[in-house]
């Protein structure tokens, strides 16, 4: 037996995970309509590939990765592409971002996909092919896999740890995917296995999924390498990355660090099954399965396609029953609210939670912290929450980065536990994100600084040179006329300029009339969606144009 | 809608209410060996800081229900009330009180912002401005008749003057005037008002607030960090000054069972607003209590000293939390990193 | 009386070495206070304090030539910063010198662009590209929203767009937390 080690605090929530984890995984209907964001992880979004009235293949990529930190975007069905544009996506915020739209034809037809030869490749080839069929990270991250895949140079890969812990209450998809296809899972362990070369595998699995557990350890039993099946102890956030590390190897991964620095890689189970999915049958990454549950008729786990809207998942899981206020994605602890029932199934989508009043009371409202160190008991990260909050509530964002502000993992244990009701994550999340933006603005300010101070020397460099060329140019012409002719030279070419000017402004003036017709209304309709067209790229393009990364072109 | 969905049902309310439930054992031990007259000044102490609480908090213009419901206002009257002598005049229950809401609490910004605790600093502001009235405390039951509750209103409200025999000084100033006068402890503790391990009656009482946290203690109200530390640290010293002259330093056990010792321990140094947060730094807050209490008490002016030492170590509280931050998930091999593996 | 005098002496002679030693051993190159003062500000180069540049007046606030509220991009907070770093009273944003506003961007209109070059040379950070009789075009990323390319435009096709929120500049807000809760949160389906 393993002996486990433990990590701080920590919370024990009402678990409600048998009202979703008792039925297999079903099936949805092919959606109308799917709206697929090209924003679906860590990194860069990817980067349009079809345009509007376009057919597609499912499984053809219609999002290309752009830069290091990205990952491909791929139809999900077959059908047509009627907008390229910014949607709503699920996010806090709820702010629009780039998506394709895809009508579905009903046909479900496949682009040509084949298996990877994985052994027979380069290993980095092999990572090109996961990055191109866009697996990243299901456990919540949703960080590109191909990254984590690269075994480095500088520190060996010990532990490969596959997360199946699923601590947090409501979420079975996970539970349900280890009992039904761990074999598959097992498939998917196997190329990490030989992407990284770990000495051991470690599958961690809370003890509150005994049948997941078994299902499991039966299939690891039929493997052949070496991989341990490991329950640990059910106490949110066990199924932190951080927290389950520690637990499994008693290391911790070192704050601002990432697990590789202890020799530790942690993915997911899903991401495990995706990553078989891709490479044994070249399937990019199209589907999820996702859990639904809370306040609905008939709640389970769904395989929906990626771009599906969570409305066809709760019809398909009897509807919202009628005190339904709120939608929740993830779970009750860390999860976000969802604005709207319309919005589409992403990667990152583990559950989908119906919230109604009865179900969950609202929180009593917030009172003045008493400094009662609950949040401290509970805390995984071990910080101090109260400090945290005390300085981040008056905006003293130094003091947070010094009480570790950026060690919070936002799992909401202080939340939890605090008897004054205070919404703490809410202000770690405000802290952090101002404590970015000031630091965004700094760069910004460095930048133009500099770029100014460039300027500065060129303007004083070329007048140098200016007055070098002139003081040449005297010195050759000898003539006594020379200063005079420099002089209306001068003179001259200014006329000539402005006269050029002028006559620009009246091309443009000329130009304008042109291009600006006021009578868009009359025109037929094939023209009026070429306008639009072109307008939608040149939306497109002033986006792209105003995302900061590879965008300077200086 | 807030995230998380749910939460613990517990609020500042119930920690309050199991507060005041902690202390019932040992009121019910005060009742029984000194009658009555206590559970007036309670009942005065909590109209008291009510309406002093009722009448800050409209001024600052807070929402008056949630805050009075808080409970906290309530913990300080009771905890005013069990610390001053029984049949103190109700004028100056009443303006501990009032010291205690108004200046300690609210006008540092009301319950969460206070760095001193509320109840000591009305405590410690009559100890010294009225010290005649704060040093005559009841004789326990078995050497004279508790007052009945009659006649508690009468000797509170002054309608009666206090009759003599009825008070005494505390076990503890007895034992430090008698030592000044060349009495050897001995002799000293032979005296009728001292029991088997502090004062008669008083030591049951110290012994209910010993029950009462640890009952806090095992509903994770508080943790062992400051009692213990506060205790251990009294009698540590207390001890080795023992061991030196019996004859004349009182026993460690004598010092943790008189004055207030347990009710600072358990009830007053604990009070989470006030006091330090993290472990080590409770240990240390603790600590520095109880070697303060000890000095105070045997080579001070004043016979007890938890208000005092309380006070003090509170004025510490945000320098030993900055000293005595735990090390963050992820740091504890900070330091390590960069040499060889 | 002479030794006294003596000792005095050898004691000034010995502490001015001391200082004069210290002056050269530990000289700061340039002037640090003008530096803090200019990370401070905004770095919009936008002239509006009345100096062509961030760091002139910030050289002004070092010398004390200037007062501390004249930036309008770096806004209230910037004038807070200031006073903090200098021991000075905060005081509001001098309105002579414009008012704070949402952060922005120029933005070129490229249909109307005749390609004059104008804009380019008002550009204090370089971010606008493009040639002679060409249509120019503003580098996004670069621009500080200093206005100084919209006046200079003969055809007047620069505008200032504030910077719309998306996914990757949105920000937490600060939470309110409502005292008594509030039943108008539930939104309409």
């Amino acid at each position: 037996m393993r002996k486990l080690a433990k990590f701080n605090g920590g919370v024990h929530p009402p678990q409600h995970k048998s009202e979703s984890n008792q039925q297999a995984i079903a099936g949805l209907p092919l959606p109308e309509r799917l709206f697929v964001p090209l924003r679906q992880h860590i990194g860069n979004p990817a980067k349009p590939l079809v345009s509007v009235g376009e057919r597609v293949l499912k499984g053809q990529i219609i999002g290309q990765p752009e830069g290091y930190v990205s990952a491909a975007i791929h139809a999900p069905t077959s059908g047509k592409v009627i907008a390229v544009g910014p949607a709503p996506v699920p996010h806090p915020s709820g702010l629009a971002d780039l998506c394709v739209i895809i009508e579905a034809d009903g046909q479900d037809e496949w682009f040509t996909h084949e298996p990877l030869r994985y052994r027979e490749m380069d290993p980095s080839a092999v990572r090109n092919r996961i990055r191109d069929l866009g697996v990243v990270g299901l456990g919540g991250a949703v960080f590109p896999s191909f990254i984590k895949l690269n075994p480095g140079a500088r520190q060996k890969t010990q532990t490969l740890i596959i997360n199946g812990a699923e601590c947090e209450p409501y979420i079975t998809c996970d539970d349900r995917l280890m009992r039904e296809r761990a074999e598959d899972i097992l498939r998917g362990i196997e190329i990490m296995g030989y992407m990284l070369h770990p000495t051991e595998v470690l599958i961690g699995i809370e003890d509150n999924k005994p049948e997941a557990i078994a299902a499991m350890q039966a299939a690891a039993a039929r493997v052949t390498f070496p991989v341990e099946v490991v329950a640990v102890p059910t106490v949110y956030p066990g199924g932190g990355a951080k927290q389950l590390t520690r637990v499994l190897t008693g290391k911790e991964p070192p704050a601002g660090g990432r697990s590789t620095d202890i020799g530790v890689q942690v993915f997911n189970v899903a991401t495990a099954y995706s990553l078989h999915r891709a490479v044994h049958l070249g399937e990019p990454m199209l589907s999820r399965i996702v859990t639904v549950s809370g306040n609905v008729e008939r709640p389970g786990n769904y395989e929906a396609l990626i771009g599906t809207p969570v409305e066809h998942l709760l019809t398909a899981a009897g509807g919202a029953k009628a005190d339904t206020a709120r939608y929740i994605m993830g779970g009750p602890m860390m999860g976000i609210p969802l604005t709207s029932p319309g919005l589409p199934v992403t990667k990152a989508m583990n559950c989908v939670i119906a919230a109604s009043e009865a179900l969950f009371p609202s929180a009593p409202p917030a009172m003045p912290c008493i400094r009662c160190g609950r949040c401290a008991q509970a805390c995984p990260a071990e910080l101090q929450p109260f400090e945290l909050y005390w300085h981040a509530k008056s905006r003293n964002f130094g003091k947070t980065q010094e009480y570790g502000i950026f060690d919070c993992i936002e799992c909401g244990c202080c939340d939890y536990v605090c008897p004054s009701h205070i919404p703490l994550v809410d202000y770690y999340r405000f802290a952090k994100s101002e404590i970015w933006a000031r630091e965004q603005e700094k760069t910004a300010a460095d930048t133009a600084r500099n770029r100014h101070e460039f300027r500065t020397f060129r303007l004083e460099r070329e007048k140098q040179e200016r007055a070098e060329r002139l003081a040449q140019k005297a010195a050759g012409a000898k003539t006594a006329e020379a200063p005079a002719e420099t002089g209306s030279d001068a003179e001259a070419e200014k006329a000539a300029k402005k006269a050029a000017i002028e006559a620009a402004l009246e091309r443009a003036k000329a130009k304008k009339a042109q291009v600006q017709p006021q009578n868009t209304d009359n025109l037929p309709p094939e023209k009026q969606q070429e306008i639009a067209e072109i307008e939608a790229r040149r939306a497109k393009i002033r986006e792209m144009a105003q995302q900061p990364p590879d965008s300077t072109g200086n | 809608m807030r995230l998380p969905l749910f939460r613990q049902t517990i609020s500042v309310n119930v920690i309050m209410l199991k507060v005041m439930l902690a202390l019932l054992p040992a009121l019910f031990a005060y009742i029984y060996y000194f009658g009555p007259a206590v559970v007036v000044q309670i009942v005065l102490a909590s109209l008291t800081v009510l309406a002093a609480e009722a009448v800050m908090l409209k001024l600052r213009r807070q929402p008056v229900l949630p805050f009075l419901a808080d409970g906290s206002a309530l913990v300080t009257g009771w905890l005013l009330a069990l610390s001053l002598p029984a049949t103190a005049p109700w004028w100056l229950t009443v303006v501990a009180c009032l010291f205690a809401i108004v200046v300690a609490k609210h006008l540092y910004g009301g319950i969460g912002n206070n760095l001193l605790n509320p109840a000591m600093v009305g405590y410690a502001v009559m100890l010294i401005s009225f010290p005649a009235y704060m040093t005559q405390w009841l004789t326990p039951d078995s050497l004279h008749a508790a007052p009945g509750l009659g006649e508690s209103f009468r000797l509170i409200f002054g309608s009666s003057p206090p009759l003599d025999g009825l008070t005494m000084a505390t076990p503890l100033d007895t034992a430090k005037t008698q030592l000044k006068l060349d009495l050897t402890l001995g002799e000293i503790v032979k005296q009728p008002i001292f029991g088997l391990l502090g004062g008669k009656g008083s030591e049951m009482v110290a012994l209910g607030y010993l029950f009462g946290g640890l009952f806090l203690w095992q509903q994770r109200i508080i943790t062992w960090h400051i009692p213990a530390a506060m205790l251990g640290s009294l009698f540590a010293v207390s001890g080795l000054f023992w061991m030196i002259d019996a004859d004349r330093y009182v026993s460690p056990v004598f010092h943790l069972f008189t004055g207030a010792a347990m009710l600072g321990a358990f009830f007053i140094a604990t009070d989470p607003v006030t006091g330090a947060t993290t472990p080590r730094g409770k240990l240390i807050f603790g600590a520095g209590i109880g070697l303060l209490v000890f000095f105070i008490r045997t080579f001070g002016g004043y016979p007890d000293g938890v208000a005092f030492a309380v006070l003090l170590l509170n004025l510490c509280v945000p320098l030993i939390d900055a000293h005595t931050q735990p090390p963050v998930f992820g740091h504890k091999n900070a330091h390590k990193k960069g040499s060889p593996d | 009386m002479l030794s006294a005098i003596l000792v005095m002496v050898f004691l000034a002679v010995l502490l001015g070495s001391v200082l004069g030693f210290a002056s050269v051993r530990y000289k700061v190159e340039g002037d640090p206070l003008v530096d803090k003062i200019d990370a401070i500000l905004p770095q919009t180069q936008c002239g509006q304090c009345g100096f062509p540049g961030c760091k002139p007046y910030a050289t002004a606030i070092a010398s004390g030539e200037a007062d501390i509220n004249q930036c309008p991009p770096g806004g209230d907070e910037g004038v807070r910063k200031l006073a903090e770093l200098l021991g000075r009273e905060y005081k509001p944003l001098n309105a002579e010198h414009g008012e704070e506003k949402p952060k922005s961007v120029a933005v070129i209109d490229e249909n109307t662009c005749i390609g004059c070059t104008l804009c380019i040379q008002a550009c204090p950070v370089d971010a606008i590209l493009g040639a002679a009789k060409h249509m120019h075009t503003v580098i996004a990323s670069e621009c500080t929203g200093c206005e100084l390319c919209v006046e200079p435009c003969p055809v007047d096709c620069i505008t200032m767009q504030p910077i719309a929120e998306t996914l990757s500049n949105w920000k937490w807000k600060y939470p309110i937390i409502p005292i008594r809760p509030i039943a108008t949160e539930k939104q309409p389906q």
